[in-house]
């Protein structure tokens, strides 16, 4: 209990440095820039190849299980896409992204620390984790909506794909289902959530990979620490905003 | 110059440091040696300000550094030059954005005037065709080279070296020593260098720092050394058979 307070004392502290007015704006803006493609734009085939296989395999599913014939064929498009839009393309997403963008951060943080790369830029006067972890924040923050909604699309269009392919259910009526009792407030709760998310999977895989001490085998267990964190916080924090933003 | 005043760094109940008063002289090349673990790095890492000491004073030029403010301190990071055992480049910049990274974040130079200065410290090293190169892909000793230009780039007045033989064949860490000599009196810094490496010793200690056990067991000048009869210093440095011979 100790341990976990002292930790989060030392990410709080972390944050305070991190947050911090960058020293030159043009550096901090070319550094985000090429964090949101290192994080953002690299991570996108994953998002389609997921979100595209796991629509269909939804879809399957819901059309294998439903079997009442009280229970209009519709509901197979309107559940693929509550599961998509409200769960899967943030929270899922994120736990995948978790894995990818907090092991690279970890790592690459951890490696720097190790061959003394953040004391270099501490001696020479840099706020080390203004200047390297804020572009990592706000550049993955920046980026995640982007990659939830292209997941929500790929999603129900592995879904509409998988109509299309087999006979279990016409494409009308999984339009028709996905179009069924739509709200859009759906999309700007799983937005706001997958940027809390991003933010949870950025700054914890920084405050794992910047307080590496030792070695190699240090960098990799701060990798695993990080996905291990990220994912428990992310569960717990899905909760909290769920119940916050949908609870009633 | 740089003034150390009954320097103590105590880690919880082990004492590191005890009572270690020197002078580091500017213009001179200041050799700090011991066997490992007898307080060298730790006292390397208090004089750049990796560590504050638990008493005692360093003094910059007689500016106090645990009573400077963060602004002072900032300002006299960007007057310290350091080079890393291990060169401490960053991998994901080029040679040449190596070199120009401390011009860009604390100088408004052009990126035209930037890109001269960065040049012409990798000429000073005489590296002149490896500015596209990335660390990865050149050798040891040109790495050090590069961590040279780098640490000169601002004009320093203070040059830290950890170990900067380490990991080099005899005749390139003969010519890293000549070059750090050459570019103390050129620029008439403060070089301050940490070392075991006797042909260092022999070669460019115009003040040498014995330290024993955490404390300052002997000092002087590689001429000096030969007729000390200090015996750790003795034990130290004739311990091998060629200087044992040398010494005779």
């Amino acid at each position: 209990m100790l341990k976990a307070l002292h930790n989060f004392g030392e990410y709080v502290l972390l944050m305070q440095r991190t947050f911090s007015v960058p020293e030159r704006f043009g550096v901090f803006f070319r550094q985000m820039l090429q964090e949101i493609y290192k994080l953002g734009v690299d991570s996108l085939w994953i998002v389609i190849f997921i979100s595209l296989f796991i629509g269909a395999v939804l879809t399957v599913q819901v059309g294998l299980n439903i079997t009442s014939p009280l229970i209009p064929d519709f509901t197979v498009g309107y559940i693929t896409r509550e599961v998509v839009l409200l769960e899967f393309s943030s929270t899922i997403m994120c736990l995948i992204l978790a894995g990818k963008v907090g092991s690279n951060i970890a790592s690459e943080l951890g490696t720097m620390r190790v061959t003394e790369q953040i004391d270099a830029l501490e001696i020479m006067g840099v706020n080390s984790a203004n200047y390297l972890i804020l572009p990592k924040i706000a550049g993955f923050v920046l980026f995640i909506p982007v990659l939830v909604i292209i997941s929500m699309f790929f999603g129900i269009g592995g879904g509409y794909l998988m109509a299309y392919l087999s006979s279990m259910i016409t494409v009308a009526k999984y339009e028709f289902g996905i179009m069924f009792w739509f709200s859009p407030f759906n999309i700007t709760y799983s937005v706001i959530k997958s940027m809390v998310f991003a933010f949870i999977i950025a700054s914890v895989a920084s405050y794992y990979g910047y307080n590496v001490r030792g070695g190699a085998l240090q960098v990799g267990k701060a990798s695993t620490n990080s996905v291990v964190m990220s994912s428990v916080l992310i569960l717990a924090f899905d909760l909290i905003i769920t119940n916050l933003m949908l609870g009633r | 110059m740089i003034e150390v005043l009954n320097l103590y760094k105590s880690f919880e109940n082990k004492t590191v440091l005890t009572d270690v008063s020197t002078v580091f002289e500017k213009g001179k090349t200041n050799l700090i040696i011991g066997r490992s673990g007898s307080g060298k790095t730790v006292l390397m890492k208090n004089l750049i300000g990796l560590m504050t000491p638990t008493s005692g004073e360093i003094l910059y030029d007689r500016r106090s550094f645990s009573k400077m403010k963060k602004p002072e301190l900032k300002n006299l990071r960007r007057e310290m030059g350091m080079l890393f055992q291990g060169s401490a480049l960053f991998d994901s910049m080029t040679v040449l954005d190596n070199v120009m990274f401390p011009l860009t974040m604390f100088t408004r130079d052009s990126y035209k005037e930037r890109v001269n200065r960065a040049k012409f410290c990798l000429e000073r090293v005489n590296l002149n065709d490896a500015d596209d190169l990335y660390p990865a892909e050149i050798s040891g000793g040109m790495m050090k080279r590069v961590a040279i230009a780098r640490a000169i780039a601002l004009n320093p007045d203070y040059l830290f070296c950890d170990e900067p033989n380490s990991g080099l064949d005899p005749k390139t860490a003969m010519l890293i020593d000549e070059l750090v000599h050459d570019i103390t009196k050129e620029y008439n810094m403060t070089t301050v260098i940490n070392t075991h490496d006797m042909n260092s010793v022999m070669n460019i200690g115009e003040k040498i720092i014995f330290i024993s056990g955490g404390r300052k067991a002997w000092e002087g000048t590689s001429a000096e050394i030969m007729s000390s009869t200090n015996k750790e210093l003795n034990d130290f440095v004739f311990a091998s058979d060629f200087f044992r011979r040398m010494k005779e």
